[in-house]
């Protein structure tokens, strides 16, 4: 049996994670790779935490701060009157900042691969900064942004720990193809588990060549 | 070509109404992982007689304690040891103690082909744990699944406890120490008895009960929560009647009376 709630829900999630960190990741990319501030390291060394700390670490301080008993939490149940921790909505906060590293550090090394000079060129040839990026900068990062944006995706399907410990593993709500997985080996139904794990295998694999073939595309160009 | 149309159109039309067919949203319920295989067949017979859906999650009852405090979305939370529904209650969480459903028994497995004998005394552990010939011996987590704790229980109460601690893995609930129990990585475990009676086992692994007088009860007990629905509440008491009863004492499970109507 293929779990094709859970499969959807993982596609949706990862679509999702991937269409908020899009934006976020172009900001702080392009930021961090121009920025001259002294803290930069400090700030590039917190926005990789996510890529070291175990999931349980990122999935236990999820729990305390989004919990009911949080500020956060209480907040977002006086809102909308149902808690933010075993939801969609609290799974997919917690996609987002776990794939941060992924968006952001490819898409900043896109624009620094970019070089001042050439910005500087196209300052001196009279382009404002918007011309800059929109005509220059992003052109030549996008190879580089669509490979975080492909990770990030590969890597929300990939994701067990913190949607276990943060989503409950409820059906049809925080019950990705991962965790059905984990549940059907639990259930003795090594069939099902050896089928969508076939699946995500593939659907991984298909993506992580895309990012290959796109980084590839990039180095030719450059 | 238009007919091709309409027969397009009324497909599409029938996937967008479809939803309104169960017009009731489908409950959540959190069930202890000894039931895995129980209440999906008493789900499947209240679907049958009902129309209505659930969606269960299994676990260990502890992790749903916490869950639940939490204020995880479940309507209805079937647990293996009642002490977690009483203080779930005491918390405000539910609407009142809830029900006594069924009484749950300790079973010893082993798979096929293990140096581990099988028997309800245990004299075949205590002979292989001499012959060195345990290595690894599967229960649940004793911390937070009810199944995990009687079995330790038991293993005290028959002096098996301090040979047997160094070596054993710990699953998450008990379907997961039934797994690792079976899986050829353990020489056997201590099992909810309800997961081993499954005839599809018969084939992959040996069983005996255990004496329920090693251990405390597990009094499985069953509670709407605050805010349960309608569907829910027709499930919670679907669980009182003569199908689901039937069901609950195929799988092994030890019944109470029934609730005097």
């Amino acid at each position: 049996m293929m779990d094709w709630q859970a499969l959807r829900l993982s596609l949706l999630l990862g679509v999702l994670t991937v269409v908020i960190l899009a934006p976020i990741a172009l900001v702080v990319g392009r930021w961090l790779a121009t920025t001259r501030l002294r803290g930069r390291a400090a700030i590039e060394a917190a926005l990789t935490l996510p890529l070291v700390l175990p999931p349980t670490v990122i999935g236990f301080y999820l729990l305390v701060g989004l919990g009911p008993e949080s500020p956060v939490g209480h907040g977002w149940i006086s809102m909308f009157g149902q808690p933010l921790v075993f939801s969609f909505e609290g799974v997919l906060f917690a996609s987002v900042l776990v794939n941060l590293p992924f968006a952001v550090q490819p898409t900043q090394r896109a624009f620094e691969a970019i070089g001042q000079d050439l910005r500087d060129a196209a300052a001196t040839c009279g382009h404002s900064l918007w011309r800059t990026i929109w005509r220059i900068e992003l052109p030549l990062a996008w190879p580089g942004i669509v490979t975080g944006a492909v990770l990030v995706f590969a890597h929300t399907l990939g994701e067990f720990g913190v949607v276990l410990m943060v989503g409950g593993s409820i059906p049809g709500e925080t019950r990705t193809l991962a965790l059905s997985i984990y549940d059907r080996v639990q259930a003795f139904d090594n069939a099902s588990a050896a089928r969508m794990a076939a699946l995500l295998m593939a659907i991984s694999l298909i993506a992580v060549t895309a990012s290959f073939v796109l980084g590839g595309r990039s180095r030719k160009r450059a | 070509m238009i007919q091709t149309l309409m027969r397009w159109g009324l497909a599409l039309l029938a996937l967008a109404v479809s939803p309104m067919a169960w017009a009731q949203p489908v409950p959540n319920i959190a069930a202890a992982s000894d039931l895995r295989l129980a209440l999906a067949a008493v789900a499947a017979e209240f679907r049958r007689d009902t129309g209505q859906q659930v969606k269960l999650t299994f676990g260990s009852s502890g992790n749903f304690y916490r869950q639940l405090r939490q204020g995880a979305p479940f309507q209805l939370f079937l647990s293996a040891d009642e002490d977690y529904i009483l203080k779930l209650a005491k918390a405000g969480k539910t609407m009142g103690t809830g029900q006594l459903y069924a009484v749950g028994r300790l079973a010893l497995v082993a798979p096929k082909g293990s140096p581990l004998l099988v028997d309800s005394k245990l004299a075949g552990l205590r002979a292989a744990l001499r012959q060195g010939k345990i290595a690894r011996f599967a229960i649940a987590n004793p911390e937070h699944a009810p199944y995990g704790e009687r079995a330790a229980q038991a293993l005290k109460h028959t002096k098996l406890w301090p040979p047997l601690s160094r070596k054993l893995v710990l699953g998450e609930n008990v379907a997961q120490a039934l797994q690792f129990a079976i899986s050829g990585g353990a020489q056997g475990g201590i099992v909810a008895y309800s997961l081993v009676l499954d005839p599809a086992f018969k084939a992959r692994a040996d069983f005996a009960l255990l004496p329920a007088s090693w251990h405390q009860p597990l009094r499985q007990r069953v509670v709407l929560m605050k805010g349960a629905g309608s569907v829910a509440q027709r499930f919670y008491l679907y669980l009182q009647q003569a199908p689901a009863r039937a069901i609950l004492a195929r799988h092994g499970f030890a019944l109470p009376k029934p609730p005097r109507a």
